[in-house]
């Protein structure tokens, strides 16, 4: 195949590439969001596990050990598979704390510790460079297999590596800096490696049914090579080492936790941990897919190639060997794939890393200005940190390969990478499911680790020192590895047990733990997600409009728009002194501060406390309201009763004042008319205890005669006889006919006569009977010395004429004023006069009867009556009544 | 005797007189509990309803008297209500309007032996 082919065909395919991650980006800007979500892209994306070394690699590791290059995928089969629980609380975790790497998971975790994370950077950063250097080295020398194969085709040397290494860093920085999103997600990228994962996949599929059924006779005559293989005494490595074994699968199972770039695809890139239904079985199915033809085409190759052929690259040489250029092509096409994917997304992933917990730090720091202050120029900062942290990365697996001079056997680079990053694995298990895993423990552990690899794995894979071997036939390899994860976990465990963990690290550990939502000390930064959360409690508590009210208005005091305040400290402590009127003090604070303090996973438990509480305080106010309808109820009797009682013991007063207006003049009576039966009574005697019999009797008649008055008035069915009358005769008969009381008193009658010619349409009998009762009384009382008595008569327009009678006397006290036209009240009990007490009662309902009225008139110097009349004779308004 | 209706309180008189008591009429509660205090009476003949101070309050203040003598004088109620218990707790008797007038005497005889 022509170079220029390959070179046309890798462009090519690098343009669609760059064309797929623009148009997934531009779609996810749109918030097409829907199929790049897909848990197949998704998937695919983990495929970055599968790096140039697993494509390329594995089949050069199976030539020289075997079936031993599956430990690299029976690790990540095992978290998958058997891990899927761990796996899916690690993704929320995650998500939860807004982490953004491994490093920034670590640092969280043990009390958002930077030192913590730049060291874990640095340990990254070490490891990958070499992988990255790598992947340059797999891509340079597949290009230099189709050059020297070609018969026109140029000299490969570095350029190759330096023109591939600038096109990843640009890649990198196009769409993995974009924007600084808040997830950190890079759906351009994520979909470009499904892409890549896909030509992968094909490539191998396609190369492995050649093999075995083009090179070979099938599956059953490739089985037997293997076997023949197998027994092959100079294939020593073949033989199955158990402690490489465990070692490895160790490995490689926390190499897919702690490596960068799957942590970038698997956690930051996830959109939520449900990907992981699908991922759980797919992912390990497409592991099973990259490894099936591995042994089929290390077998083939080691046969039908020369010896001194590199098995890491019998993928490419097999098939162009064979004539196979198309397939060569799809060959490299997926290797490529394999190290560019690797190459972009390690670049991204530390990249981030570095800016994160290097660059900005230190920024910050040099700055000595408040951070903050101003978001933009942050942005502005760690966008172009992390271009520069992509070209650095990239640039140091360049000039790591280029160091190198491109000659280590690429599958044991790739475990150097593994066993470095695996060192971080015991401090993020223990900070996962351990609460009394401190910082201090962390960084002893991981310090350990990291030394430790250092000094038995990376400087000798390097050349400098040698890895210590404590017996013989012991694998150097797997004893590191044991060494430097169980010294690391020890060191862990033990400086954890003995340290005391900070407040920060306490909580954090506990929402690891526990998933429990983070507390953010960043205030405005979620202010919104916990201010909802918080609406909601009001919600449950106080019901939707009165707690949408409150939190409008506090919204408005703080001069926002909308239904969700700052939570300012003012706000919450409102909030929860009003919370705690509803559902108590101590609930109320724990509520605010659960929710408030961003721990949403207890939000629903809280939700049901607040309905709880909601549906305790319902009860109470229907049992409240209960009481306070029998209060009212009890109250209403209570009243009813009083009125009844009262009523009651008015009846008595009114039956005792009768018995006692009858029985006195009785007494006196039955006394003198026994009396009158003494045979030895002086004639004079005799006379004068008659008349007092008379008297009394008179008396008791007239008694008698006004209650029965008083009981028709009182009940309405007085007869009235309404007819024209002349108010001066009226007034002269009265004052004839009152004469007759206490007739030895002389008084003055003041009138003015002409006005008095009034004519009236009434009752005059009626009215008589008032006018005789009130110039009665003034006889009867006024205790002048000269007693006046003076009679007013006044028109009034449009209404009934007023008669006032007044005499010169004392007059009435105010207390008695409002008493005296009540029954059997006297006006001067002192005085006897002869009376009951009931003439003004019966005054009082006869002028109500002739639709007028009566009443004392005070400060006249004496007493003083005003009698009204109706402008309406009453014969027309109470006919009825007649 | 304190009575304030006059034509009772000279029917009372002219019927014990008759039967040879003296008999110091008073119309009203004040005057009738200095006279009391003044004359020492064998008996106190009182009506229930009385303007200014009830009979009642009248026997209180008698009951209540410092000298266990006077406070122990007799009295003879009289009264127009129906029911009479208020009156009767401290009254040694009582008797209802209008009475026989030989009730009358029986009663004075039998209270002062």
């Amino acid at each position: 195949m022509p170079f220029e082919t390959l070179v046309a065909g890798c462009l090519a395919y690098v343009v669609l590439m760059f064309g797929v991650a623009f148009a997934a980006d531009r779609a996810a800007q749109r918030g097409h969001v829907r199929w790049l979500d897909h848990p197949a892209v998704y998937t695919l994306s983990l495929s970055v596990y599968c790096s140039a070394w697993t494509f390329y690699g594995a089949v050069g590791y199976a030539s020289r050990s075997g079936l031993e290059f599956a430990t690299i995928y029976i690790g990540p089969t095992i978290v998958f598979t058997g891990a899927w629980w761990g796996l899916r609380r690690l993704v929320r975790v995650a998500r939860m704390h807004h982490v953004t790497s491994v490093a920034d998971l670590i640092s969280a975790r043990f009390g958002k510790s930077n030192p913590l994370a730049a060291m874990i950077t640095l340990i990254a950063v070490i490891a990958a460079t070499p992988y990255i250097a790598l992947q340059l080295q797999s891509v340079s020398l597949s290009f230099e297999v189709f050059a020297t194969q070609s018969p026109n085709g140029p000299e490969i040397g570095g350029g190759t590596a330096l023109w591939v290494a600038a096109g990843l860093a640009l890649f990198s920085i196009l769409f993995g800096t974009r924007n600084l999103a808040a997830d950190e997600r890079h759906h351009g990228v994520v979909t470009a490696i499904a892409l890549e994962a896909v030509v992968k996949l094909l490539a191998f599929l396609a190369l492995g049914i050649f093999v075995v059924w083009g090179l070979a006779d099938g599956p059953a005559d490739i089985v037997a090579r293997i076997s023949a293989a197998a027994e092959d005494p100079a294939r020593e490595g073949w033989v199955l080492r158990p402690d490489r074994w465990t070692t490895l699968t160790i490995v490689s199972a926390a190499a897919v936790l702690t490596l960068p770039r799957m942590f970038q695809v698997m956690v930051v890139e996830a959109a939520d941990e449900e990907r992981l239904h699908v991922a759980g079985w797919a992912f390990p199915a497409y592991l099973f897919a990259m490894s099936l033809f591995v042994l089929p085409i290390a077998v083939m190759g080691a046969e039908m190639l020369p010896t001194d052929a590199n098995p890491d690259l019998y993928m490419l040489t097999l098939p162009q060997a064979s004539g196979q250029n198309l397939l060569a092509l799809l060959v490299f096409l997926g290797g490529f794939s394999a190290a560019t994917s690797m190459v972009v997304v390690s670049a991204i992933a530390l990249a981030t890393m570095i800016s994160n917990h290097w660059l900005t730090p230190l920024w910050l720091l040099l700055r000595r200005r408040p951070a903050g202050d101003d978001p933009e120029d942050l942005r502005g900062f760690v966008l172009n940190a992390r271009r520069l942290a992509i070209l650095a990365v990239v640039g140091a697996g360049w000039v790591y390969h280029q160091a190198s001079g491109g000659t280590s056997a690429l599958a044991a680079m790739g475990l150097v990478a593994f066993t470095g990053m695996a060192q971080v694995l015991p401090a993020m298990l223990g900070g996962l499911l351990w609460r009394g895993a401190n910082r201090m423990g962390a960084y002893a552990g991981v310090g350990t680790g990291f030394a430790l690899w250092l000094a038995t794995i990376f400087l000798p894979s390097i050349g400098i020192g040698v890895a210590p071997v404590p017996a013989e036939g012991v694998d150097a390899l797997s004893f590191a590895i044991f060494l430097s994860l169980s010294l690391n976990t020890l060191a862990f465990i033990t400086v954890s047990i003995f340290g005391f963990p900070d407040p920060v690290e306490r909580l954090q550990g506990l929402s690891f733990v526990s998933t429990i939502q983070p507390i953010r000390h960043s205030r405005m930064a979620r202010a919104e997600d916990r201010a909802e959360p918080l609406l909601a409690m009001a919600r449950r508590v106080w019901g939707a409009d009165a707690a949408l009210h409150y939190f409008q208005a506090q919204a408005a005091a703080q001069g926002k728009s909308g239904f969700l305040p700052d939570l300012t400290p003012g706000f919450l402590t409102g909030l929860e002194r009003r919370l705690a009127g509803s559902i108590g003090a101590a609930t109320a604070h724990a509520m605010i501060d659960r929710v408030a303090g961003g721990m949403a996973l207890t939000v629903s438990d809280l939700m049901e406390v607040a309905d709880e509480a909601q549906r305790a305080k319902e009860e109470a106010q229907r049992l409240e309201s209960a009481t306070t309808e029998l209060e009212r109820t009890a109250r209403q009797l209570r009243e009813a009763n009083d009125k009844l009682t009262a009523l009651s013991v008015q009846k008595d007063a009114f039956l005792g004042q009768i018995s006692h207006e009858l029985r006195t003049p009785m007494t006196s009576v039955r006394a003198f008319s026994e009396i009158l039966k003494t045979p030895d009574l002086s004639d004079e005697e005799r006379s004068r205890f008659a008349g007092i019999i008379h008297d009394e009797a008179g008396r008791l008649t007239r008694l008698l005669d006004d209650l029965l008055d008083l009981s028709v008035l009182e009940s309405g069915n007085a007869q009235l006889t309404v007819s024209a009358a002349n108010l001066h005769d009226l007034i002269d008969r009265a004052l004839s006919a009152a004469s007759a009381t206490r007739p030895e008193r002389v008084f003055t009658i003041d009138r003015d006569l002409p006005s008095e010619h009034l004519g009236v349409i009434t009752d005059p009998d009626r009215l008589l009977q008032v006018l005789i009762n009130v110039i009665g009384n003034a006889r009867k009382y006024c205790d002048a010395e000269r007693p006046v008595l003076t009679i007013r008569v006044m028109r009034r327009e449009g209404n009934g004429p007023q008669i006032d009678i007044g005499d010169n006397g004392a007059g009435i006290d105010t207390a008695r004023q409002s008493l005296i036209f009540e029954k059997f009240s006297r006006l001067n009990e002192s005085t006897r006069a002869g009376g009951a007490g009931l003439g003004l009662a019966i005054c009082r309902e006869i002028m109500a009867v002739l639709g007028g009225e009566i009443s004392y008139l005070p400060g006249q110097g004496g007493a003083a009556f005003r009698i009204t009349l109706p402008s309406r004779p009453p014969a027309i308004s109470r006919r009825g009544g007649v | 005797m304190i009575e304030d209706e006059p034509n009772i309180a000279e029917a009372v008189r002219f019927i014990l007189t008759r039967d040879g008591w003296h008999l110091a009429l008073h119309d009203d509660g004040e005057g009738g509990i200095e006279a009391i205090r003044d004359q020492r009476p064998r008996l106190v003949i009182l009506d229930l309803m009385l303007p200014n101070r009830s009979g009642s309050e009248i026997l209180s203040e008698l009951r209540g008297e410092g000298d266990p003598g006077l406070a122990a004088t007799p009295v003879l109620m009289l009264t127009a209500r129906g029911q009479t218990a208020e009156a009767t707790t401290q009254a040694d008797a009582v008797m209802a309007k209008p009475f026989a007038n030989e009730e009358l005497r029986a009663q004075v005889r039998r209270m002062l032996g």
